[in-house]
């Protein structure tokens, strides 16, 4: 009897035939990945920092900022108009908007997932469809405010050269120095590349549901991994968010 | 979707204190994202409104990685693999807010 062999599961864990982290090969590697991304994400968000910081932040009054090559400029000044809405000073409300949306496409992401979890192919194709629509919204709006500040105020700025300058591009920049512009199409343009893409995996995911492969495969985990990648998304914009609105 | 398909999968009924608890992490998502926007245009621009950004900023993170990610219930190996390498992410800041003081100094 003290010969046989009996495995002990608080000790085995990683002595092989469990899966020791709890989770799948598949999954496993979403979060690694997610992980290399979040190295990307931060090494952008903090040269955006740095080079911020190296330049003269703007001394005044909000109430008396006007743009200027010579200072990084207040976020809640440049972005500040809402479609439709044409001459309207509405500082930020566009990109609260944005914010909101992506976060209700994660909510509904969630959703999706917990619906896996119990094998609700309805409730999956539903929440999945929601998370879609919400990740083509956001994206939308995106493409609104990069063509606004593509092609910038009617009134422009005079640069040190005394040339006026209307919106900003990768040399110009009518709302601050030149950076300022080339960090904000490279940033939000990364990000927004990240979602395009996550609404393409959703997409995929959505028709699996619809087909029936998950159903037949017995598990929803697929639903999991790309909502992960989907939530991580959300992250980014969350620091987005406020290192280039409300800082 | 034909009845044929979906009769052999028995569906689970849904959990409502789950569903709950997911919306209540998205009214906390919501509710710091409204605090921030208030602050942004009522308290003065300085370092202590960038504190205060920052530190609301990974209040979110928390809740987004925590709940949304599930991470908070999973093993403790897998929590700790993911966030032992983020304080690469630390030493990065403190390089270059030193790095840009140095830049500015120099230029201006």
């Amino acid at each position: 009897m003290a010969t046989t062999a009996t495995i002990d599961t608080t000790k085995s864990r990683w002595g092989g035939g469990v899966a020791p982290m709890n989770a799948s090969y598949g999954k496993l590697m979403m979060w690694f990945f997610l992980l290399s991304d979040a190295f990307s994400f931060s090494a952008l968000l903090i040269t955006y920092g740095l080079i911020r910081y190296s330049h003269p932040a703007y001394e005044g009054t909000v109430s008396e900022f006007t743009f200027s090559t010579e200072y990084w400029p207040i976020p809640e000044m440049v972005f500040e108009a809402v479609p439709f809405l044409h001459g309207v000073h509405a500082p930020l409300i566009f990109v609260g908007i944005m914010t909101f949306i992506l976060i209700l496409s994660s909510v509904t992401m969630v959703l999706a997932v917990e619906a896996g979890h119990r094998m609700d192919r309805q409730g999956v194709i539903k929440w999945m469809l929601w998370t879609i629509i919400g990740g083509l919204t956001f994206l939308a709006c995106q493409a609104w405010e990069w063509s606004h500040f593509i092609h910038g105020t009617a009134e422009g700025t005079v640069n040190a050269m005394g040339e006026t300058i209307f919106g900003a591009n990768l040399t110009e920049n009518q709302y601050g120095p030149p950076l300022f512009a080339s960090l904000f199409f490279f940033i939000t343009g990364f990000h927004g590349f990240h979602v395009f893409s996550g609404v393409v995996i959703n997409f995929i995911i959505f028709f699996n549901a619809v087909v029936g492969t998950y159903e037949k495969r017995g598990h929803y985990e697929m639903v999991e991994k790309t909502g992960l990648y989907w939530h991580f998304v959300d992250l980014v914009w969350v620091f987005v968010f406020t290192l280039f609105y409300l800082i | 979707m034909s009845q044929e398909e979906t009769n052999n999968v028995q569906v689970i009924p849904e959990d409502k204190e789950k569903t709950k608890k997911i919306w209540k992490v998205a009214a906390i998502l919501a509710i710091v994202t409204i605090i921030e926007f208030i602050f942004a245009f009522t308290l003065p621009r300085g370092i202590i409104l960038v504190s205060i950004f920052l530190g609301l900023t990974v209040v979110k993170a928390f809740y987004i990685v925590a709940e949304f990610m599930h991470l908070k219930h999973e093993q403790k190996a897998l929590i700790w693999s993911i966030m032992i390498p983020t304080v690469l992410i630390l030493w990065l800041v403190v390089a270059l807010m030193v790095e840009g003081t140095a830049i500015f100094n120099i230029r201006y």
